[in-house]
């Protein structure tokens, strides 16, 4: 099977610790991970504002760089969410049939990590070590658009040392939403706000999510208030293996 | 009722309207509590159901059966209404629909109304209309007598006057009531019972004067032409029996063909809207009865942009919504600003579909700005007891409003910020080249920054705009010296 990373405009720009750490994760599982270099972004940004015509290069960007593997992994469940439902939604619109059988032939070959992890994998412990409280907010888009229920949850729990706490509605969005934090910003705002409150009432040190957008805003709030809590990404606490003190 | 009843004409847009009201803690405070109730409430009851699911895929389905004939649908209903006695009238617009009620009322020399809840007559503002006839409509719902009372505009579907508390409704009765009617005790506290009370004998003297009503309809079923109204007060009950004239404004789109289909939506609708198996009153009328109710029935079958929301191939599914008010309390969006800042009847996630749908987009900044009023968080799509997908919807008309924007003559930032992200990621060696200079400004900004977060990483405090709208209340990472791309490279 040919695994490709897709780091993720996010990701590869801003956050490639995260990117670094799905890499460590799949080779330590043995997977030997390809990353095309050809990948840019999954379009998102551009369908969730509107601007489907300026989408189109984007999403067939993807399907080049990604037509020769049987999986792609993707550290977001935004992203994943993307491909998997709507770039059929930019590829109808170019009348393009080849363009709409080729996102048809590959959406389903995206992964979000956890469901590529405990899915395709099979691995619940994926060999880490965490001694840590940690409070793990599902991501919106993971939990509604792509289903991915309990995996982040099981994957967490077979991590050596750490100690998951709940985090009180933990479901309610945390006001990210792409271009919407900045078009609604004081909204978005009032959202994050919320979900930091949470945050600090778990009483967890780290705060885990599976998408780097959402731990932006969430961290973005906490940073500004001076708040000590870490945020994470789940695939930089699958990756650590770190020795309790 | 008064010269000073507010209109939602004029609002500002989204983001603006959105700004009062973030700032009304009391406002806020308000929300969270009555949404938080209900939608606990709600799912105890759909808990109890072993295929709540099957159930609404079963209403999505009936819907969408009896929209795609819809057509054949309504033939039928007006003919089974008129063999049953009633006068069956077609409207367009609102202004054709508040033009034959007030006819009727001005044909029986009435100069008053009672009304039952109903969200069609909001929709087309009948009662401003009336009223400019010199016809007063008498609200009779609490919820909506609190409204009508407190010279206020509606801000939830079900609970309209959710934005008051009950000291404020206590104001409200002691220094409205007795302007339109029997006056509320002088000594009226903000006890519940007290206030049930008070409206209770207020509008008591309306049911028993007035000769005409005006209500709504949940469902009109087709088979046998009859309309359903469901409630909680039984205040549409009084209305519905007690006066010789009924008129009823129905939206094309609540027709449902025969009553197995209704009863679907019975199941569906007092769990999803108020958290109950079962509301305590379910009225349904087929035409005149003789000796028993109104002689005289009319049925006023509006449009008013529902056949264009139903040309919309991803958006005609909006006219399943059966208006429960799910959406609305689980909305993150709508439990912060609250109803008035969609700046319709129709708030919260649905009223950001729905007034786009039947207005059209493309005309007024304000309903272009009600489709980007979301995070799509989907939370709304997983309550939907009709299974609408609202924040695919919801990003079908954001294209639509970009689409109908594309030749404006002002160019607009945002797009031309669009087109340059798509440009850049348009090609991974100019994705490469934008990653390289953000590599250098973190750099720069790395040994500017005199600030880090809990995890070490410097970060930004400010940006000029439009980055400042994120930074106004979020701090932002500096962005890294290498991106992956570049890492990847060096050490693969």
């Amino acid at each position: 099977m040919r695994v490709a990373l897709m780091a993720t405009c996010l990701g590869d720009t801003m956050f490639p610790d995260v990117a670094k750490a799905t890499v460590t994760v799949l080779e330590r599982l043995g997977v030997d991970v390809d990353f095309p270099e050809a990948q840019t972004c999954c379009g998102q940004p551009m369908i969730n504002t509107g601007y489907l015509d300026e989408a189109e290069p984007v999403v067939r960007v993807y399907h080049r760089a990604f037509a020769d593997h049987d999986a792609v992994v993707l550290p977001s469940g935004s992203c994943a969410g993307s491909v998997r439902h709507q770039h059929e939604i930019v590829a109808r619109r170019s009348g393009d049939a080849g363009l709409v059988a080729t996102v048809e032939r590959q959406a389903h070959r995206a992964y979000e990590l956890s469901e590529f992890l405990v899915d395709v994998l099979g691995v619940t412990d994926v060999g880490a070590s965490f001694p840590h409280t940690v409070a793990y907010h599902p991501t919106c888009h993971s939990l509604r658009m792509l289903g991915v229920g309990d995996r982040p949850r099981r994957l967490l729990e077979a991590v050596r040392g750490l100690e998951l706490v709940d985090l009180p509605g933990e479901r309610e969005c945390c006001g990210f939403g792409g271009t919407f934090a900045l078009k609604n910003a004081e909204v978005s705002s009032a959202m994050g706000q919320d979900k930091a409150d949470s945050v600090i009432a778990s009483e967890a040190e780290v705060l885990v999510a599976g998408d780097s957008s959402c731990l932006m805003q969430i961290g973005g709030v906490l940073s500004r208030q001076r708040v000590g809590v870490r945020t994470m990404h789940l695939a930089q606490v699958l990756a650590a293996q770190e020795e309790s003190a | 009722m008064s010269a000073d009843a507010p209109t939602f004409l004029g609002m500002p847009p989204f983001p603006e309207a959105a700004h009062e009201a973030l700032g009304n803690e009391q406002l806020r405070h308000n929300l969270r509590r009555a949404t938080g109730t209900i939608r606990d409430k709600r799912a105890q009851v759909i808990g109890e159901l072993d295929d709540w699911e099957g159930l609404r895929t079963r209403a999505a389905l009936i819907k969408d059966t009896a929209l795609h004939d819809l057509d054949r649908h309504l033939v039928e209903l007006e003919e089974q209404l008129v063999a049953r006695g009633v006068t069956v009238h077609w409207a367009r617009t609102a202004e054709e629909a508040c033009m034959i009620v007030g006819d009727i009322a001005q044909s029986h020399d009435v100069d008053e109304v009672v009304k039952v809840k109903s969200m069609a007559t909001q929709e087309i503002e009948l009662n401003e209309a009336l009223q400019a006839r010199g016809i007063a409509a008498w609200e009779t719902d609490l919820a909506e007598l609190i409204v009508q009372l407190g010279h206020d505009l509606p801000s939830h579907i079900l609970v309209p006057a959710i934005h008051r508390n009950r000291t404020e409704i206590r104001d409200i009765f002691r220094a409205e009531m007795g302007q339109v009617g029997r006056a509320a005790p002088e000594d009226l506290t903000d006890d519940p019972a007290q206030l049930a009370e008070a409206s209770r004998l207020h509008l008591r003297e309306k049911f028993l004067r007035a000769r005409m009503a005006v209500s709504g309809a949940n469902f009109a079923v087709a088979e046998t032409g009859t309309l359903v109204v469901v409630e909680s007060e039984g205040n549409g009950r009084m209305c519905l029996t007690l006066p010789e004239v009924l008129v009823s404004v129905v939206g094309i789109e609540k027709v449902v063909p025969t009553w197995d289909d209704l009863d679907v939506f019975l199941q569906l609708l007092p769990r999803s809207s108020t958290g109950e198996r079962m509301n305590p009153y379910t009225s349904t009328w087929s035409g005149v009865t003789e000796g028993d109710g109104p002689q005289e029935c009319h049925v006023v079958l509006l449009d008013n942009g529902r056949t264009r929301a139903l040309a919309d191939e991803v958006g005609r599914q909006a006219l399943r919504c059966i208006r429960c008010s799910a959406c609305l309390n689980i909305c993150p969006v709508y439990e912060r600003t609250g109803g008035h800042a969609y700046g319709s009847v129709y708030p919260g996630p649905i009223g950001a579909i729905l007034n786009p749908l039947l207005k059209g987009v493309g005309h007024d900044e304000q309903v272009d700005s009600l489709p980007f009023a979301s995070s799509l968080c989907g939370a709304c799509y997983e309550v939907c007891p009709v299974k609408i997908d609202i924040p695919t919807v919801l990003v079908d008309l954001r294209a639509q409003v970009v689409d109908a924007h594309r030749e404006d003559r002002r160019p607009h930032a945002e797009a031309a910020a669009m087109r340059a992200g798509a440009w850049a990621m348009g090609s991974s060696r100019r994705m490469a080249l934008g990653q390289r200079a953000s590599g250098l400004a973190g750099a720069v900004l790395g040994r500017v920054s005199r600030r880090a977060n809990a995890s070490g990483r410097q970060v930004l405090g400010w940006l000029p705009s439009p980055g400042s709208a994120w930074t106004r209340t979020r701090d932002l990472p500096v962005p890294p010296t290498e991106s992956f791309r570049r890492w990847w490279k060096r050490t693969r």
